[in-house]
This record gives structure tokens, C-alpha cells and sequence, in this order.
């Protein structure tokens, strides 16, 4: 097995792993990825964060997908998060849409709560499950090397896709971002809806 | 909604699809069956095997960013796996609908099932979730009908909770 390595920047590897980021509807889980991605968006309408109901992200962009198979879906999320709602991946291996896409931003740690370890700090490996899940496309992106496959896979749009982000445990710079849902709701759904 | 042949479980699903429900999110259920294998028969609706039943609330709310319709079928003692979830639910005024088979309720004989079956109403009230129980056959339909209603013309949350009563007690 291969050494963990959390040491990218995630400032800088997820805009490389998504170059297009208005080309998809985006659910973000809370916390560092919530950040990301409207640090990503620049706060875009395509855009719902989470910041709380931890473990809602997966199955949200499953719903999204399922609801637009005219779209490709996104669903950036933590290590925290993920685990905490594993069984996602095996009902989204089973339906397999062609438009979800996921990253697991992973740092190996709960950063929200004070950056104690978490399980993929301690040797479990996201990528080995989606895999065993039956998730088809997956990579890892641990290095620079690793970037340009990754961004393949995000792209990808023939299955569902799974690619685990390793990064350092440097928080990304501070970005204000909408905590109402039911505002985030109503812009996300204007925007696409009309 | 003016069909009256069939039986109950038959008119539920016509009522569904008339209304335009696409998605079927379900935890395996003996009294969702009808439902179930009608989704799973339809080529027009998603049916979604869940393996746990917080990942139907994120399914609905998901649908609803994407403009349709989803249900979540689950069982009394799943509906305790939903309980944070419904945190989107209630924050995000989101339309929610779901229709739960009541278990530790009339004439049950599994003792197991009644800690969460006797808390199922009064959790889903905590968090927001507006609860339909339906005692009779003949109160299926009507509540069910309202409960669309309320939840995707009036956007809340809504939860039919299917009694024992109407459905039977399993034998133990």
C-alpha cells in the first residue's frame, strides 16, 4: 500500500481539479470544503453549502443528479464528513449516474473541531472503499503528478466518479460564505429553475 | 384524485405518480412493498435503495435543488437515523415528504421495536415534521393527498404515518 501523503495546498490543487467550476451544480459539505468551493464559485448561484446535518452532502448531490441527468453534479466534501455516511457510496455505486461527480477533501483531520485525527489519519483509505463500493472511476491526489488524472476523473461523465484530495492541514484563508439554507435554497434553485 | 378502484396500496402509488413524484427513496420495508416494486418497475422514476435512511433526506432536498419531486419510504425505527438530518429540512425550508409504516404501535409483539415506535411521532414534531397518523383504509388517500399538498404547494415538512392499525401487526 502506498504512503499517505497530506501535504497539497488545497487552495491551490481543487481549482486545478475543477478548471470549470460554472459548468457544474455543486453541493458542498460544511466546514473547510463549504469554503472551498465558494472561494471556487466565487459564491455562485450553482453553488449550495452545507453547515450542518454533517453526512447530507453525498446523498444530496445522489438527489440532485438523479433530479438533472441534463447536468453534471459535484459534491465536494471532508474526510469527517464522508465517513460519517459511507453507505452513500454503495447506493451511488448501485445507480451509478453518469453525471455525479465527488471529491473527498481530506486532511486527515476534524478541522472544524479542533484538527483531532481522523480515521483516514490514522491508515483508511477513501479511495480503497469507494472502490470496494463499486464506485468504477476513482483516483488519488496526493501530488502534483497526480493532478492532471484527477481532474480527468472529476470530468468524467460516463459513471459516477471519486477522487480522494490528500491535503496539508493548512486552513483555507477566511471567506464569508451564506449560512442561511433557506436563502442558499431559493438562489440555488432561481438560478436553475428560473 | 377521484380513483377509487384498487386497493389502497394500488391508488397510493397512482396518487404518487399523478402528482408527479419521481423519486422513490426507500429502506426495504414490508409495508412499503407495493410501492417498492412499483418504483422498481417503473422506468419513469428513480427507485433508490438506501442503506440507511438519513441518506433519504439528503436525496429529497437534493431533488428538490434539482426542481422535482422525491418521497422517502422508511419504517418507524429509521426515522430515528434521520433525526440531524432533518436540520436541512427544517433550516432550508425545503419540501419534504415521507411515509412512515408504524412499527411498536397497535398490536405489536416484538418488544424491540417499541422504544422508537412509541418516539417516532414526537421526534419527528422536535425537528420540524408536520405527522398524518392513518388509523383506516379509507383515510389512506385523503391524507396522503393533503400531505402533498402541504408539503410541495405550502413547503413543509410532512410525515403519514402508516399505523399499525391499517397495516397489520407481523406475527412473533
Amino acid at each position: 500500500m502506498s504512503t499517505f501523503k497530506f501535504e497539497l495546498n488545497r487552495e491551490v490543487v481543487i481549482p486545478q481539479l475543477v478548471p470549470n467550476p460554472s459548468d457544474y451544480l455543486m453541493i458542498a459539505g460544511l466546514g473547510g470544503t463549504a469554503r472551498d468551493t465558494t472561494r471556487l464559485t466565487n459564491a455562485g448561484s450553482n453553488l449550495y453549502t452545507l453547515g450542518g446535518a454533517m453526512g447530507a452532502a453525498a446523498s444530496m448531490g445522489l438527489g440532485l443528479a438523479l433530479a438533472r441527468p441534463d447536468k453534471k453534479v459535484l459534491v465536494v466534501t471532508g474526510d469527517g464528513e464522508l465517513l460519517m455516511s459511507l453507505g452513500t457510496l454503495a447506493t451511488i455505486a448501485v445507480l451509478n449516474p453518469p453525471n455525479l461527480s465527488i471529491i473527498c477533501v481530506d486532511n486527515g483531520h476534524y478541522g472544524e473541531t479542533g484538527y483531532q485525527v481522523s480515521h483516514t489519519g490514522r491508515g483508511v483509505n477513501l479511495e480503497e472503499i469507494a472502490i470496494g463500493a463499486g464506485i468504477k472511476v476513482t483516483a488519488t491526489v496526493q501530488d502534483d503528478s497526480q493532478v492532471a488524472n484527477g481532474a480527468k476523473v472529476v470530468a468524467h461523465d460516463k459513471d459516477s466518479s471519486f477522487v480522494l484530495l490528500r491535503i496539508s492541514t493548512k486552513e483555507s484563508s477566511p471567506i464569508k460564505r451564506n449560512l442561511n439554507a433557506a436563502d442558499c435554497r431559493i438562489i440555488f434553485r432561481k438560478a436553475l429553475l428560473g | 384524485m377521484n380513483k377509487t378502484v384498487g386497493t389502497w396500496q394500488e391508488q397510493l402509488w397512482d396518487l404518487l405518480r399523478q402528482n408527479e413524484v419521481e423519486i422513490f427513496g426507500y429502506v426495504p420495508d414490508a409495508g412499503h412493498k407495493h410501492l417498492i416494486n412499483q418504483a422498481i418497475a417503473d422506468p419513469k422514476v428513480h427507485d433508490v435503495s438506501l442503506t440507511n435512511e438519513m441518506e433519504g433526506i439528503g436525496l429529497c432536498c437534493g431533488a428538490n435543488l434539482g426542481g422535482k419531486k422525491a418521497v422517502l419510504l422508511m419504517q418507524s425505527s429509521g426515522v430515528g437515523n434521520t433525526i440531524n438530518l432533518l436540520s436541512l429540512v427544517k433550516l432550508g425550508n425545503f419540501p419534504f415528504l415521507t411515509l412512515v409504516t408504524m412499527r411498536g404501535n397497535f398490536g405489536e409483539g416484538n418488544p424491540w421495536q417499541f422504544p422508537m415506535g412509541q418516539g417516532t411521532q414526537a421526534a419527528l414534531e422536535a425537528m420540524g415534521v408536520i405527522c398524518l397518523p392513518v388509523w383506516t383504509e379509507e383515510d389512506v388517500i385523503p391524507t396522503v393527498e393533503a400531505a402533498l399538498t402541504m408539503a410541495f404547494k405550502s413547503g413543509n415538512a410532512v410525515a403519514v404515518l402508516l399505523t399499525q392499525r391499517l397495516i397489520g401487526a407481523k406475527e412473533f
